[in-house]
């Protein structure tokens, strides 16, 4: 059918029809070269801004009409550096995880732009999306179920090589599987073993290296180490944190464990319903956090000490989170917060750095999404 | 579903004259018969729980935590499973010799348990209301009627909202903390001596973690239960527990009241948990990760389970299986409640 149409179109058109695709070749070309290019270490990476993703709630079969929507993502912004670690917290249902999905493109964001190297992967297709796909990739939180168990561990992480041949010639990719395998710390001789062989720590073992396969700048981590027993999650945090060095890659590491994410981050980003309540250094998030939630969430988690149990103090929330299909009005967290007044149910606050840290170069002043935002030591006080 | 007598002689006095431990269990042995061959999930586990008191059963998958709970509960799979050895007393009765109409008596009237995930150990055809009113129905006996009475009022204890509106609601309607909170009030209904919860929180987000282990404290205080809390989570068993038991392919390694424990372990297995812990001051630095993997139960290593992955290991840990010593100070004298099973625990208790 294409054929005929072009046969019939006048030929004084043609040149126009040729010249639109020449475009649309060079700025792809251009955006791939964009993508191929490097970025210096403490340069933004990734620019995210104002990313939202609704999921529409319908209702009807044959007629489907659209009744609703889960605000999964509300309005999320955040930079990611080269060579650096961005921990994301939150409870489930935070939206956390589908952030994660948007970045890989695994999801079409509703609205809002994400930026990789300076081009928008939500409007790229084609060779330049593809590209960016290679350089973004992402860990799995559960080992069990994110392995094909029909699939050899060769053939799992070789497959990326199937996509991008460019990566690594159909020869050489034993040969670079074996040496993926090495790094990891897995016996290069495992390559043809099944998944069901291998212990939940090698198993993650195997996801990261099917990660790192494509020779990627990010990796997105969902929750990487939160199926592994206490003993192994230190082991591969290590490894994650020596890969990094090694191949100089910015992670963002999803976890609801706070002391891990502390560990291992170099800025955390605490999200709630959706957006993102607070946003800092870990220094400033973990020992002077000013947003009312991550007051409470760092105070609620557990601290191996049995001697900080009774002079600790506790902030303990009450009531679930809100439906993100029906999120409140004006602040999310005000139905649950204990300063909430009256303007908190009317006027959204903003992730700014809140007007009276102003200026000061205390540890504070950070982004911070609250009207009544103040410094409050919950991790030390005693 | 038979309705239990109330009225059983054997039983029934709630045994107040008995001035020994609550529940004790000694020289447990569990195992496993599977095509790989026998898993000995359980390899002599003694502990003792007294009324009012709160014992942590810490450990990793596979450690065996869990099998002495069911076997405890009497809902251990049997066959493939097999208690070979051991005795389990509560209020100086063994459980293993009862018959199991007997244990049904005991079992959610005088030890309850609490399971981690409250989604599948409910019933998702059946009300909240109608499952937690089970209760009042086999084991007193009570008319429907009563027993959603009775429902209402335990749903009430553990603070849901709006428990008349809520009764008839079926678990999908309720969130992972509220599922939980009905779990313990089914635990709880006919007030037990002894509430085992497996992971009671483990599916759950940190605050609503905090309100649920608040809130079975809270219970625990009121009606003066024992308490076998299940976990691998070194930061709960700090905030909520008496005393310690670590666990490692089936054994007790290490026991302790739970400030001893935390100031000075005395099994190296603890100290490499202990030290894994990421803490504020090791930022930047490389986590401490004990090497290895847990072993697996059909190949339990000879001697101390643990000396692949010690750093400790001599000659004698992969001969002689060390057996759990009594703790005493650097000056020799003795520490209540303190006992390790390492050859070395001197030289690991002292640095």
């Amino acid at each position: 059918m294409a054929e005929l149409s072009k046969k019939d179109e006048p030929v004084d058109a043609t040149p126009n029809v040729s010249e639109v695709a020449e475009i649309d070749a060079h700025s792809e070309e251009e955006a791939v070269a964009a993508i191929e290019a490097p970025v210096e270490r403490g340069e933004p990476i990734l620019q995210v801004r104002n990313l939202v993703k609704h999921f529409p709630l319908t209702q009807g079969i044959l007629f489907k009409k659209q009744v609703g929507a889960v605000k999964a993502v509300d309005g999320v912004s955040f930079d990611l550096y080269q060579g650096e670690t961005l921990g994301i917290v939150g409870e489930s249902g935070c939206g956390k995880s589908t952030v994660a999905k948007l970045l890989m493109n695994l999801e079409r964001a509703t609205a809002g732009e994400i930026f990789y190297k300076g081009q928008d992967i939500t409007r790229l297709s084609g060779r330049a999306l593809k590209a960016v796909r290679r350089n973004i990739q992402m860990v799995f939180q559960d080992p069990y179920t994110s392995l094909n168990p029909r699939m050899t561990v060769g053939d799992i992480i070789g497959e990326p090589f199937d996509i991008h041949p460019e990566v690594a010639p159909k020869g050489d990719r034993r040969k670079r599987v074996q040496e993926l395998l090495d790094v990891v710390g897995l016996n290069p001789e495992y390559i043809n073993r099944y998944p069901h062989q291998f212990s939940g720590g090698q198993r993650q073992r195997i996801g990261i290296a099917r990660g790192l396969a494509l020779n990627p700048e990010i990796i997105i981590c969902d929750e990487p180490v939160s199926a592994l027993d206490v003993s192994v999650q230190a082991q591969v945090i290590n490894l994650m944190e020596r890969l990094q060095d090694e191949f100089n890659l910015s992670y963002i590491f999803i976890a609801h464990d706070l002391s891990i994410v502390r560990h291992i981050s170099d800025r955390v980003g605490v999200m709630y319903l959706g957006k993102v309540a607070e946003i800092g250094t870990d220094v400033q998030i973990y020992d002077h956090p000013t947003h009312p939630y991550t007051q409470a969430l760092l105070s609620a988690v557990p601290v191996p000490d049995p001697e900080s149990r009774e002079g600790r103090e506790r902030i303990i929330l009450t009531g679930d989170v809100p439906s993100p299909a029906n999120p409140p009005s004006g602040c999310r967290f005000r139905t649950r917060c204990w300063k909430a007044q009256d303007k908190c149910a009317t006027e959204v606050p903003l992730l700014a750095v809140p007007e009276r840290f102003k200026g000061s170069d205390s540890p504070a002043a950070h982004e911070s999404a609250c009207h009544f935002a103040e410094e409050k030591d919950v991790v030390h006080a005693a | 579903m038979s309705i239990i007598d109330k009225t059983d002689a054997v039983l029934e006095p709630r045994a107040e004259d008995f001035d020994g431990p609550l529940l004790e269990v000694r020289d447990l042995h569990v195992e496993f018969h599977t095509r790989d061959g026998v898993a000995k999930a359980v390899n002599g586990v003694n502990y003792t729980v007294d009324a009012g008191e709160t014992l942590a059963v810490l450990g990793e998958s596979g450690s065996g935590k869990s099998v002495t709970a069911q076997a405890i509960m009497g809902i251990l799979d049997m066959p493939p499973g097999r208690i070979s050895k051991g005795e389990i007393m509560f209020r100086g009765q063994d459980l293993l010799k009862l018959t199991e109409e007997e244990r049904r008596r005991i079992r959610g009237r005088r030890i309850a348990m609490i399971f981690q995930d409250a989604l599948s150990s409910l019933n998702p055809v059946l009300s909240v209301g109608y499952q937690l009113g089970e209760m009042f129905r086999v084991h007193q006996g009570l008319s429907k009627k009563d027993a959603k009475a009775k429902a209402i009022e335990m749903m009430d204890r553990v603070k849901i909202p709006a428990a008349a509106a809520r009764v008839n609601d079926y678990p999908h309607q309720f969130s992972g903390g509220m599922r939980q909170r009905i779990m313990i009030a089914m635990a709880l209904a006919l007030e037990p001596d002894l509430i085992i919860a497996d992971e009671p929180t483990t599916a759950l987000d940190v605050t609503v973690q905090a309100q649920v282990m608040d809130l079975l404290a809270e219970l625990q205080r009121e009606y003066r239960m024992g308490l076998i809390l299940i976990t691998h989570d070194l930061g709960v068993v700090a905030d909520v527990a008496d005393k310690i038991a670590v666990m490692y392919a089936g054994r007790i390694v290490e026991r302790a009241p739970v400030h001893e424990l935390y100031k000075s372990p005395a099994h190296p297995y603890t100290k490499g948990l202990l030290d894994s812990i990421p803490r504020l001051d090791q930022k930047g630095q490389e986590l401490y990760a004990i090497k290895g993997l847990p072993p697996n139960l059909t190949r339990i290593p000879s001697g101390c389970a643990f000396n692949p992955r010690c750093p400790k290991a001599q000659d004698i840990c992969r001969t002689d299986v060390p057996p759990l010593h009594p703790v005493t100070a650097a000056d020799g004298t003795e520490l209540v409640g303190r006992a390790s099973a390492c050859h070395f625990w001197k030289e690991t208790i002292n640095g």
